[in-house]
């Protein structure tokens, strides 16, 4: 077979065919590949900006998880991740369903709903604070009018974390939409139309057509999403600095503190490694979950 | 009951409007916030502070833009976001054709090994190499330097996966038929497979200039001082001036200020960027 394709094929194996990879592989290797494996080595060492001190084995994974601060951070990134994820699934799919035509009006709104996606954190958490913060606020406003007083939404410790879950879903609605609807174009048409001859409703054809024809997308969607949101860092570190009481505090906004503003490198370093195999985890049992299900 | 026995069309109908009533009535939630910017934005300072519900009613002003001009920073923030993010986004389609090139069409020893390595490369979140990648740098010496921004993007997985993506789809008669005409490889890349690309380098450049643009994390750690700033960390900085709320006018011209640039660049490339987004959903 190989020699088959050797002998037939023009393209015959030659080490200067490389070339054309060396360049990104340079920046891979240097960038990408060295950093992770220096990261799980000054993980184990005790360390600061410039150098790698002694060799302290365990020592770093040992203080993060006797640190208090580090498991709240780590329960608040599944709350945050509870909070949004499930809601952009549910949303985006409603939306892509509402909008899945050619009409003036789907257009229009289809840009609209996406088009928050194109702000920085930085802007969507201006706006936000704005819409949050008591004095002229949105919010105190609206309330304002049916003589109430609006809660402190991001001073308060049972609503900070929620308001942050909503910017989220306002910032980041745009792409599960699109994904749903990416996938809404790829379903047969006559499929529907064999669906209309035998009388099946609007609810009876989203049940037993729409829903599955998309499950894998919905899966897509699902691992993104847990992926991106297990990231958390700007809209906490920018609307609460992790506050009230660390109470909105994600591990990405916990390794920050630590690496770069309190320079204790090697427990930063041990922080993000414990994220990375949260990430991991959390991607390869949802997509192991999904894989199961398609195969019964 | 009136309604004895829709029709199917009728019910699928009333379905799909509720639906989009819902949606509606969503979408102003999604447009309220903004408009609340841009209001506040428009009303002098003073007038804000003795009665926030002012913002309802005239007289605006362009006072607060006008003030931009003169005093803030945020025009070398938007030259410095511009350096970075167009330097990434050419870096990328350079390193990415090249190598999708590689991967798709030439045979060399380790091939499939290096493409598989470099397919884990995209299951690495950002933060797993960040605490490392800042130590390299600070040896380097690349912090608060407009390489140091740029150069970790370059490291990104995803171009070189939807360019070999791409090149897998060209037929391959087209690059036989060069060969036989003894044209070299670099020739066959450039002259006639990198022209057919063009839609996955739009779609590519798009991506990275729009996430380098509004990258925030990676510029905040190493961009420190005020002029390497680029337009997300600057905006940022300037947040913490919200306390002094005299300023609430001022701060929200600056926001307004600060999302136009890219809000032109959604309106006036939105097609290409829907397409790229959902085509690259679809592969």
């Amino acid at each position: 077979m190989s020699s088959n394709r050797r002998r037939t094929g023009p393209n015959g194996s030659d080490w200067r065919n490389a070339l054309f990879i060396a360049p990104y592989l340079f920046f891979f290797l240097t960038l990408l590949v060295f950093p992770l494996f220096w990261g799980i080595w000054l993980s184990f060492h005790k360390a600061d900006t410039f150098s790698s001190g002694a060799f302290v084995g365990f020592n770093n994974y040992v203080r993060l998880f006797n640190d208090h601060v580090f498991l709240q951070s780590i329960w608040n990134t599944f709350y945050f991740v509870f909070l949004t994820v499930p809601a952009l699934a549910i949303i985006g799919l409603t939306l892509a369903l509402a909008l899945n035509s050619s009409s003036r009006l789907a257009t229009v709104l289809r840009s609209l709903y996406f088009s928050s996606s194109v702000l920085s954190v930085t802007i969507v958490t201006l706006i936000w604070r704005i819409v949050f913060v008591p004095q002229f606020g949105l919010l105190s406003t609206i309330y304002g009018w049916f003589g109430a007083e609006a809660p402190a939404v991001l001073a308060d410790p049972d609503l900070a974390m929620i308001g942050i879950a909503l910017t989220t879903i306002w910032w980041c609605i745009g792409l599960p939409m699109m994904l749903f609807l990416a996938a809404l174009q790829q379903i047969p048409g006559d499929i529907y139309e064999a669906a209309a001859l035998d009388n099946a409703g609007w609810w009876r054809t989203l049940i037993s057509i729409t829903l599955p024809s998309i499950r894998r997308t919905f899966v897509l969607v699902l691992i993104i999403q847990i992926v991106l949101q297990f990231q958390l860092f700007g809209q906490s570190w920018l609307l609460t600095r992790g506050g009230p009481n660390n109470l909105t505090k994600p591990i990405v906004l916990y390794i920050y503190d630590i690496a770069f503003r309190r320079w204790d490198v090697g427990l930063g370093a041990a922080a993000s490694e414990v994220l990375f195999a949260l990430i991991l985890v959390a991607a390869m049992t949802q997509y192991l979950i999904s894989r199961r299900q398609e195969e019964r | 009951m009136s309604d004895v026995s829709p029709s199917p069309a009728l019910r699928r109908g009333l379905g799909d409007h509720i639906i989009l009533a819902a949606v509606l009535v969503l979408s102003v939630a999604m447009v309220a916030p903004v408009l609340w910017v841009i209001g506040l934005s428009l009303k002098d300072n003073a007038e804000l502070m003795a009665n926030p519900n002012s913002v309802f009613h005239p007289p605006y002003i362009i006072d607060n833009y006008i003030a931009i001009i003169g005093t803030s920073a945020v025009f070398r923030w938007i030259v410095n976001s511009l350096i970075v993010s167009v330097g990434l986004t050419f870096g990328t389609l350079v390193l990415a054709s090249l190598a999708g090139y590689g991967f798709a069409r030439l045979e060399f020893p380790g091939r499939q090994v290096l493409f598989v390595i470099v397919l884990f490369g995209l299951a690495v979140p950002e933060q797993a190499v960040l605490v490392a990648r800042h130590q390299i740098f600070s040896i380097l010496q690349f912090h608060n330097t407009y390489q140091g921004i740029i150069l970790p993007g370059l490291s990104n997985a995803f171009g070189v996966f939807l360019m070999t993506q791409y090149f897998r789809a060209i037929p391959k008669e087209l690059d036989e038929a060069a060969l036989l005409d003894n044209a070299s490889r670099f020739k066959i890349f450039w002259k006639v497979l990198l022209p057919l690309t063009l839609p996955a380098q739009a779609t590519l450049g798009i991506f990275t200039f729009l996430g380098s643009w509004n990258d925030y994390f990676w510029p905040l750690i190493s961009a420190t001082r005020k002029e390497m700033y680029t337009l997300t960390v600057g905006m940022a900085s300037v947040q913490s001036n919200f306390a002094q709320s005299e300023g609430v006018g001022f701060l929200m011209a600056q926001a307004v200020f600060a999302g136009l640039p890219i809000f032109i660049v959604y309106l006036f490339f939105q097609k290409y960027i829907v397409t790229a987004v959902s085509g690259a959903a679809v592969r």
